[in-house]
């Protein structure tokens, strides 16, 4: 089958690395968002593109750069939302206003646009709601009408609803019932679809195969923003990476830091990242052939 | 810090072809050098080792490829990579075109691999020589890693010795993960490599204490960083002391100035900056930096006196 998207374009703009102050900390939730004093950043940053964090300071055991999603960037500001999962992502989370924090970004490529008025449907799982501030911002300012639908496990893991309800009409789920609707983000997909000519997702990878199937099981073209597991976030280490359907119907391993993090929602083969499928170029030489 | 006279001459040289600096990117940290672009005057490094490259294109493991370690990371990737077809086409013009030294990493399963990709780099623009990864299985001895066997590696080495360009110098990568490196060091200089690299990484496990299974797809991985800087230093020390005429381009877990100044008092007379750069992308030339200071704050006047410095008599 023709896919229904075609692979985000590369950035505009090449990334820089700077030392940044934390402007701003606040929980939201169950996460904290931190915004930074990064002017060169945030002019350069586009929707759906992500920065990477050294942790731990000067002298840190931990080498591996954490990748966030930009959650806004404007007024020489950029701001994040973190979700203190492990020692590095929890060392983010304590910065507090005049600390400062090594950045690179903004780093991958952005979510696509849609012709001018298209009726938009974005996504957000968890914190990954927060990623789609700017794109939901873009797309009203492109004339696009948008149906926001936010969800998580529970209310306190919600992020970015009141934001978001400012530029789009906002539906709300979460597994227990705590906020909204209980149930999932995909039972509120599937009554407003119908809707929409085009759908942005963000959030954990199950939720955006879901998400991705059901869009394209409508016919409607999709946009998924991953999060692969980076050591560099800037193209080095190929350790983030995904089978995806190029341009030229050849699936291949790509690196999420750098021909993602945005995909086609019809592109990325859910079903098979963490094997090595044998038409995936230059599994031959890895010695699997086809059956 | 007191301003100090930086004026030390930073120039060396990869057997017989010179660079300005001493510190080069490390295979596999850097991709194939333009992702740095944005960081580093990739012209002003001593090179770009650009990752091992086959002669077909790979599509590497699946993931999980990566599990971090503390001052390290283990890694699986496979060697993913575009074949030697596609290092020419693409990878070496763009280096070529901005006047960016590359030092070209080759790997293969069997000797004749090796060859044939040290034959179609000959001449090639912008290559200033070759790094033999041998830390690779070798398809004719059940697998055995070809950097763990003297003869093994000997034979890859003379075999692409014989049909390099004369004008690259070919430095043979060594295996830490081996009884005694000097040996191997020994053999694969009799065989004609012109220089060592060393280290590559040692071979680790990571088991996930929630799903009770190996982290990574591949099993095991390489360890890399800081945590194997000592044992990087101990290898480059000991083939020092054993073979002091022979180059050594020194890495493993090189991060700072310091750590580099290290690798050259133990007989290093070039280094690359490895896992450093996934940290810091401007590692490579920070690296530089601090180096130049660094020797500069103990009365050097250039790099090549500090080589194998501090093997030097009691006073």
């Amino acid at each position: 089958m023709t896919p229904l998207t075609t692979p985000a374009p590369r950035a505009a703009r090449p990334p820089v690395q700077r030392v940044v102050r934390v402007a701003g900390r606040r929980p939201v939730g169950d996460y904290v968002e931190l915004t930074l004093a990064a002017p060169e950043i945030a002019e350069r940053a586009e929707p759906g593109q992500f920065v990477a964090f050294a942790v731990g300071g000067p002298t840190s055991g931990l080498l591996l750069r954490r990748s966030i999603a930009i959650a806004t960037a404007r007024d020489g500001e950029v701001s994040v939302v973190v979700s203190a999962a492990g020692p590095g992502s929890t060392w983010l989370t304590e910065r507090q206003v005049g600390d400062t924090v090594d950045v690179v970004g903004p780093l991958g490529r952005r979510y696509p646009m849609p012709p001018p008025g298209t009726p938009a449907l974005v996504v957000g799982g968890g914190y990954g709601s927060a990623a789609l501030l700017g794109l939901t911002a873009a797309l009203r300012d492109a004339g696009s009408a948008v149906v926001a639908v936010v969800g998580a496990a529970t209310a306190g893991r919600l992020c970015s609803v009141d934001d978001l309800g400012e530029l789009a009409e906002v539906v709300v789920t979460t597994d227990d019932g705590s906020a909204g609707q209980r149930g999932w983000v995909t039972d509120a997909v599937a009554r407003v679809i119908g809707r929409a000519g085009i759908v942005y997702a963000c959030g954990p990878m199950g939720m955006l195969r879901a998400v991705a199937e059901q869009a394209t099981a409508a016919g409607v073209p999709s946009y998924v923003a991953v999060e692969e597991s980076m050591a560099c976030g800037i193209g080095v280490c190929m350790t983030c990476v995904l089978p995806v359907v190029g341009e030229d119907g050849r699936t291949r391993f790509s690196r999420s830091c750098t021909e993602g993090p945005v995909f086609g929602g019809d592109r990325v083969r859910f079903a098979d990242v963490g094997t090595l499928p044998w038409d995936v170029v230059g599994a031959d030489a890895m010695g699997v052939v086809q059956p | 810090m007191t301003a100090v006279d930086t004026a030390v001459d930073m120039s060396t040289a990869l057997g017989a072809a010179p660079i300005p600096s001493p510190v080069l990117t490390a295979s596999g940290c850097s991709a194939n050098g333009a992702e740095l672009e944005p960081f580093v005057d990739l012209t002003a490094i001593g090179a770009v080792v650009t990752k091992s490259v086959q002669l077909r294109p790979r599509s590497g493991r699946p993931t999980p490829r990566m599990a971090e370690t503390p001052s390290g990371m283990l890694n699986s990737i496979g060697l993913q990579g575009p074949g030697i077809d596609g290092l020419l086409a693409d990878d070496l013009p763009w280096l070529a075109e901005r006047g960016v030294r590359a030092f070209v990493s080759i790997a293969g399963t069997r000797v004749e691999d090796f060859a044939e990709l040290a034959q179609r780099l000959r001449g090639v623009p912008g290559v200033l020589g070759l790094e033999v990864n041998i830390s690779c299985p070798n398809v004719e001895s059940r697998g055995e890693v070809f950097a763990c066997d003297p003869v093994a590696a000997s034979d890859v080495v003379s075999a692409v010795r014989a049909v390099a360009d004369p004008a690259h110098p070919v430095y043979a990568k060594l295996s830490p993960d081996v009884t005694d490196i000097v040996s191997v060091a020994r053999a694969v200089t009799d065989a004609g490599a012109d220089g060592l690299s060393m280290i590559n990484t040692l071979l680790g496990l990571v088991i996930d204490p929630d799903t009770m299974r190996p982290v990574l797809g591949g099993v095991t991985g390489g360890l890399s960083g800081p945590a194997i800087r000592p044992v990087a230093l101990r290898c480059v020390w000991q083939v020092h002391r054993a073979l002091p005429h022979v180059p050594i381009l020194g890495m493993g877990g090189i991060r700072t100035g310091l750590d580099a100044l290290q690798f050259v008092l133990a007989g290093a007379s070039a280094v690359s900056v490895g896992t450093a750069v996934f940290h810091d992308p401007s590692a490579v030339a920070r690296v530089h930096e601090e180096l130049a200071v660094a020797l500069a704050q103990r009365g050097f006047a250039s790099l090549r006196d500090a080589v194998g410095f501090a093997h030097r008599e009691a006073a």
